[in-house]
C-alpha cells in the first residue's frame, strides 16, 4: 500500500466530514435530525469533526414520538448536555392529545401520525432547507438507490423515478422556495463500520444496545420490552426478565430486541458476524406490506 | 475468531469503488448477487426473503437456483418492469478490501445512469454474454467507461457455462474487444471468462476452465492498485467553508481534491492571487505534518490574507489553468436537450458559475464513436461543447485531475441536474467567435493558413510536369487497421514501381514523433486527424502521392482531412463496412492483390491515372 493512501474507514470520515462542510455552506438553514440512535451519535461525531476547532453551526431536531425508551431520552439529556449540543425537541401535539398510540391505531397510522407528520410540523416551523440524517444505503433494499443529497418537493415527498443524478461529489443544493434537501453523510457507512467507528473514537450510545436482563414479553415471535406502564399485555401474559439487546432503537412498542449476551462492542460485532439477521429486521414497521419503507420515504419519513 | 484482530483489520483495510455494466440479460444481477452471497454479506432473514420471491417471481422459479438478481431490485417499478432502472450502491467486504458497487443498468436509455455510477469508480467491470459477444451496448459501456476516465476495466465474459467453457469463444470475444478499447484511453484491460450463475471463476478457480491463467474475479478486485490513479502532483484545495470559533483561529475548511500540501509550503489563493505559508494542517484528531487526497482538512496560513468559500487554495509555483471558456465533453442527463446559446449553472471545485453553452462543436454516436454535427443533444446523448462562463475557472483537464476537471451543469429553472461535465481544455481569448460552427471555423482556418502560404521558386505546375502526376492524398481506412496498413503500404510500392512519387507514412510514426505530446485516448483523436490534414496539405504541394491509414474514420474525421488537404485532392479508400463516404470501397474478404487491383482498376476508370503512367 502506498504511503498516501486512507484505511476504508478514514476515506468514508472524510467523505462524510466533506458532505457536512459541502451542506452547510450551500444552504441557508440546516438542521441535524437526531434520532438518539447510534448512527446519530456517529453523525453528530463526524459534524463535530467537520467544523473543529468551531462549534456545530446548527441545531438537532429530536422527533419524539412519545413513545420512546426512556433510556433513549436520560442518554439524549445527558450526551447533549456534555457535548455542548444545540437541541430542540418537538414532539406532535394534536397526536398526543388524542392518544394516538401504536396499539389502537396500528404501526402504520400511528408512524404516520407521531413520526412522520411530526418530523414535517418540525422541518416547516424551523423554516430548514435541508436535514441531515443518518440514513445508510446498506440499511434496506429501496435505500440502496438514495442520493446523498435527496430532493424533497413542497410537500416534504420524495420521488423515486425522479431523483438528481449524482456525480463525483458536485453535488446540486439548488432548491426553490418550500422545497428541501435531506442529506446523508453515512450513505456509503455500513452497519459494521458504524460499530467499527464508534469502536475507534469511543463514541458514547444508548445502554440499550448492550446486553442486559429487561423485562420483554413476545408477540408475533418478536420480543418486546415493557418500558413503562403503558404497554398493553395480552391476558395472562407477564413480562419475563430476560438478556437482551437492541439491534436499532425507535418506539419500545415498535422495536424488537434480541436474546442476546453482547455487552461490548466487540461482543456485539462478534454476535453481528455469527447471528446474520440483517439490522432492519427487528424494525416491525419495515414489513407491513411489499414495499414498505419505499412507500414511507415517499410520504417523508425518514 | 480473535475479534479485536478482525475489527483492526477491517478498519485498516483498503477501499474500491467500481461499477458493473452490462446489457439486460447478460447476468449482471446475478454476479452482483453472486459476489455478496459468496462474500457472506446476505443475511438470513434476506436469504430467506429472496427464495421465497424466487418462487413467486424469479426467472429461475422451479430450478432449485436462487435469482440473486431479486435481491438487488430495490424499488417497486424495477421489480414489476423487471429491469434495474438506476443506480443503486452496495457493499461487501473480504478480508483484503472493503468494496463499493455501483450497481448500475444495462437498459439501453440509461447512459446517464452509468455516467454518474462511473463519476466515483476507479475500475469497472464489464459483462459480456458468451452467447452474444460484444454488442452495441457493450461498446457503448466501455466508451462510458473511458470518457468518465476510469483506468481499469475488467471484462467479465459470463455464461461460460452455455457455451461449453470454450477457450476459443472466449478469445474471440477477446480479440473484438482489444480491437475496440484500442481507440480508447484505457490502460489496464483483463479478461476473465465466468459464469456468475454456476460460480465459474468468480471467487475461485473453475475446473471448466484449465486454460484460463489468470486470477478468479474476486482476487483480481482484492489485487489490482487504484491508489496511483491519483493526482498526486498539482496540489488543488477548493475551500468550503471557513471556521471562525474565536478572534484566534480562522481556518479554511476543504478537502484536498488532488496532489500534497505540507506546512510550510508556499501556497497562492484564487481568485485574489495573494500568496502565503501554510502555518497548521488542523484535524479533530491533532495536527498533521502533511494532507493528501481525499483528506478533509483545515488549513491555517500565516498571513491575515480575505479567502472565502468557493476559493481555491495551490502550491503558489503551480496554479491550474485559469480561463472562463472551457473545451469539454458533456453526458446529457435532462429531458430537455442541449441547445446552443442555452443558460445553466456550472458547478465546479465546489463552486456555482452561470455559463453559457457557445458551441456544441459535435455529437457521438456512442454505438459507434462517429461524431456529426448536432443541433442539440438529447437525454442520454454525448457531445463536445464550447462553454462560456461568467467568471474564470480555476481547473485542470479531466485526464489529469478528476477532481478539478469535472463539474456539472445545473437548468436554472428547473434546478435540475442537466450534464456530466469532463473538461477537455481552456478556450484562450479570441481562439473562435461564439456560435462558430465547426465548419466555419475550419474555413476560417484554412483561410488564413492559405493566405499565408509562402511558396518556393518551384511552381506546382513544373513539378507535375516532373513528376508527371499530381499531389495527392490517400487516405486507407476500415475498422481493421492492420489490413488497412498492409493496402497502404501496397499500394506505396505498386506507385513506386510505376515510378510515381508515393509515400507512406506509418501511424506509428507519428504517435511516436509528431503526436508524442497527445494521447491516444478518444479525445485526442480530433488532433491527430488535424495533424494528418495538415501533413496532407504538406506533402501532397510537395508533390508525393502521400499514403497513410487511418481506423475506422467517419463523415467527420474525413471532412475534416478532406478540408485541410484543400486544394489538394484527398482519395478514400475503405477497407471492409464502415460509416464514411470512400471513393472506392474494397471487400474485407479479398486478398491483398485483389485489392490493389481493384484500386487501381478503380483509378483509371476515374482517370485518376492517366493511362501514360502506367
Amino acid at each position: 500500500m502506498n504511503d498516501y493512501n486512507l484505511s476504508q474507514l478514514k476515506q468514508l470520515e472524510a467523505e462524510s466530514i466533506h458532505i457536512f462542510r459541502d451542506a452547510v455552506g450551500q444552504f441557508e438553514r440546516p438542521v441535524l435530525l437526531y434520532s438518539i440512535g447510534k448512527d446519530s451519535s456517529v453523525l453528530v461525531r463526524l459534524a463535530q469533526k467537520a467544523f473543529y476547532p468551531g462549534k456545530i453551526p446548527f441545531k438537532l431536531l429530536h422527533i419524539n414520538s412519545t413513545w420512546k425508551f426512556r433510556e433513549m431520552i436520560a442518554f439524549r439529556d445527558k450526551f447533549c448536555a456534555e457535548q455542548g449540543l444545540d437541541l430542540q425537541v418537538h414532539y406532535n401535539r394534536e397526536g398526543f392529545e388524542a392518544g394516538i398510540n401504536p396499539f389502537d391505531y396500528g404501526s402504520r397510522k400511528y408512524t404516520d401520525i407521531m413520526k412522520t407528520q411530526a418530523l414535517l410540523q418540525a422541518l416547516k416551523q424551523g423554516k430548514y432547507d435541508v436535514a441531515f440524517g443518518g440514513a445508510r444505503r446498506d440499511e434496506e433494499k429501496s435505500r440502496a438507490k438514495e442520493r446523498i443529497f435527496s430532493f424533497r418537493d413542497k410537500h416534504q415527498q420524495w420521488d423515486p423515478k425522479n431523483q438528481r443524478p449524482e456525480l463525483w461529489s458536485l453535488f446540486n443544493a439548488r432548491i426553490n422556495p418550500g422545497e428541501s434537501v435531506r442529506v446523508f453523510p453515512l450513505s456509503n457507512w455500513t452497519e459494521l463500520d458504524v460499530w467499527q467507528y464508534i469502536r475507534l473514537e469511543n463514541i458514547p450510545i444508548v445502554p440499550l444496545y448492550f446486553a442486559k436482563k429487561r423485562p420483554v414479553v413476545e408477540r408475533d415471535s418478536v420480543l418486546v420490552m415493557v418500558d413503562d406502564e403503558r404497554m398493553r399485555l395480552n391476558p395472562g401474559k407477564k413480562p419475563a426478565m430476560r438478556s437482551v439487546r437492541f439491534r436499532t432503537l425507535g418506539c419500545y412498542p415498535l422495536t424488537g430486541a434480541i436474546e442476546s449476551t453482547a455487552a461490548t462492542v466487540d461482543e456485539i460485532v462478534e454476535e453481528m458476524l455469527r447471528t446474520r439477521v440483517s439490522e432492519r429486521s427487528t424494525r416491525i414497521i419495515d414489513h407491513d406490506g411489499d414495499s414498505s419503507m419505499e412507500q414511507k420515504k415517499s410520504e417523508g419519513y425518514f | 475468531m480473535n475479534i479485536d484482530k478482525f475489527l483492526n483489520q477491517h478498519e485498516n483495510k483498503d477501499l474500491l469503488r467500481f461499477i458493473t455494466c452490462g446489457s439486460v440479460d447478460d447476468g449482471k444481477s446475478t454476479l452482483v448477487g453472486r459476489l455478496l452471497y459468496d462474500s457472506k454479506l446476505i443475511f438470513d432473514d434476506q436469504l430467506n426473503a429472496l427464495k421465497k420471491d424466487t418462487e413467486k417471481v424469479g426467472t429461475t422459479k422451479g430450478t432449485g437456483e436462487i435469482d440473486y438478481a431479486l435481491l438487488l431490485d430495490g424499488l417497486k417499478a424495477e421489480r414489476e418492469q423487471g429491469i434495474t432502472i438506476d443506480v443503486a450502491y452496495r457493499y461487501f467486504a473480504t478480508p483484503k478490501r472493503k468494496f463499493i458497487i455501483a450497481d448500475t443498468p444495462g437498459h439501453e436509455q440509461y447512459t446517464r445512469n452509468m455516467a454518474t455510477g462511473a463519476s466515483t469508480a476507479n475500475l469497472a467491470v464489464i459483462l459480456i454474454d458468451a452467447r452474444l459477444g460484444v454488442s452495441t451496448q457493450t461498446r457503448r459501456h466501455a466508451f462510458i467507461v473511458s470518457l468518465l476516465g476510469i483506468k481499469h476495466v475488467i471484462v467479465a465474459i459470463n455464461k461460460m457455462d452455455l457455451r461449453d467453457y470454450s477457450q476459443e469463444v472466449f478469445r474471440d470475444i477477446k480479440s473484438e474487444f482489444d480491437a475496440f478499447i484500442a481507440k480508447l484511453d484505457i490502460s489496464d484491460v483483463r479478461y476473465i471468462p465466468l459464469s456468475a450463475l454456476k460460480g465459474d471463476n468468480v471467487v475461485t478457480l473453475s475446473e471448466q476452465t484449465p486454460w484460463y491463467d489468470g486470477d478468479p474475479l474476486l482476487e483480481t478486485l482484492e489485487e489490482i492498485d487504484v491508489v496511483g490513479d491519483r493526482n498526486f502532483n498539482d496540489f488543488r484545495f477548493p475551500i468550503q467553508y471557513v471556521i471562525r470559533p474565536d478572534l484566534n483561529f480562522r481556518g479554511f475548511a476543504g478537502s484536498v481534491a488532488s496532489g500534497i500540501v505540507r506546512v510550510g509550503d508556499k501556497i497562492k489563493v484564487l481568485p485574489s492571487l495573494k500568496e502565503s505559508t501554510v502555518k497548521r494542517i488542523v484535524i479533530a484528531d491533532g495536527d498533521l505534518n502533511e494532507a493528501f487526497p481525499p483528506q478533509a482538512i483545515t488549513l491555517v496560513l500565516n498571513d491575515e490574507i480575505d479567502v472565502s468559500a468557493g476559493d481555491m487554495i495551490v502550491h503558489a509555483n503551480n496554479p491550474p489553468k485559469i480561463e472562463s471558456r472551457l473545451d469539454a465533453m458533456v453526458v446529457w442527463m435532462d429531458e430537455k436537450p442541449l441547445r446552443r446559446g442555452s443558460d445553466y449553472i456550472i458547478r465546479q471545485a465546489g463552486r456555482n458559475v452561470k455559463a453559457r453553452v457557445d458551441n456544441l462543436v459535435y455529437g457521438i454516436e456512442v454505438n459507434t464513436l462517429h461524431k456529426g454535427d448536432a443541433d442539440a443533444l438529447a437525454l442520454n446523448e454525448i457531445g463536445r461543447v464550447a462553454l462560456n462562463a461568467t467568471k474564470p475557472l480555476y481547473f485542470d483537464p479531466y485526464s489529469n485531475n478528476r477532481g478539478s476537471g469535472a463539474f456539472i451543469l445545473i437548468d436554472p429553472i428547473s434546478n435540475t441536474t442537466a450534464a456530466a461535465g469532463m473538461i477537455l481544455a481552456g478556450i484562450a481569448p479570441g481562439t473562435h467567435e461564439r456560435h462558430d460552427s465547426r465548419e466555419e471555423r475550419l474555413r476560417d482556418h484554412i483561410g488564413k493558413r492559405e493566405f499565408s502560404w509562402d511558396t518556393g521558386h518551384v511552381s506546382g505546375r513544373e513539378r507535375l510536369l516532373r513528376n508527371r502526376h499530381y499531389g495527392k492524398t490517400v487516405l486507407v481506412t476500415g475498422e481493421d487497421c492492420i489490413a488497412a496498413a498492409a493496402v497502404a503500404k501496397k499500394l506505396e510500392q505498386k506507385l513506386f514501381q510505376l515510378n510515381m512519387n508515393s509515400y507512406y507514412l506509418g501511424v506509428s510514426n507519428i504517435a511516436e514523433g509528431l503526436d508524442a505530446d497527445i494521447k491516444r485516448g478518444f479525445h485526442d483523436r480530433d488532433e491527430h486527424v488535424r495533424r494528418l490534414g495538415e501533413l496532407g496539405r504538406i506533402m501532397s504541394d510537395a508533390g508525393l502521392i502521400f499514403i497513410t491509414a487511418l481506423s475506422d474514420a467517419d463523415d467527420y474525421d474525413l471532412d475534416c482531412i478532406r478540408q485541410l488537404n484543400y486544394p489538394n485532392d484527398l482519395l478514400v479508400i475503405r477497407l471492409g463496412p464502415g460509416n464514411g463516404e470512400a471513393d472506392i470501397e474494397l471487400e474485407a474478404e479479398a486478398d491483398i492483390d485483389a485489392h490493389i487491383s481493384t484500386v487501381f482498376r478503380q483509378l483509371s476508370e476515374r482517370q485518376i491515372i492517366p493511362d501514360y503512367c502506367i
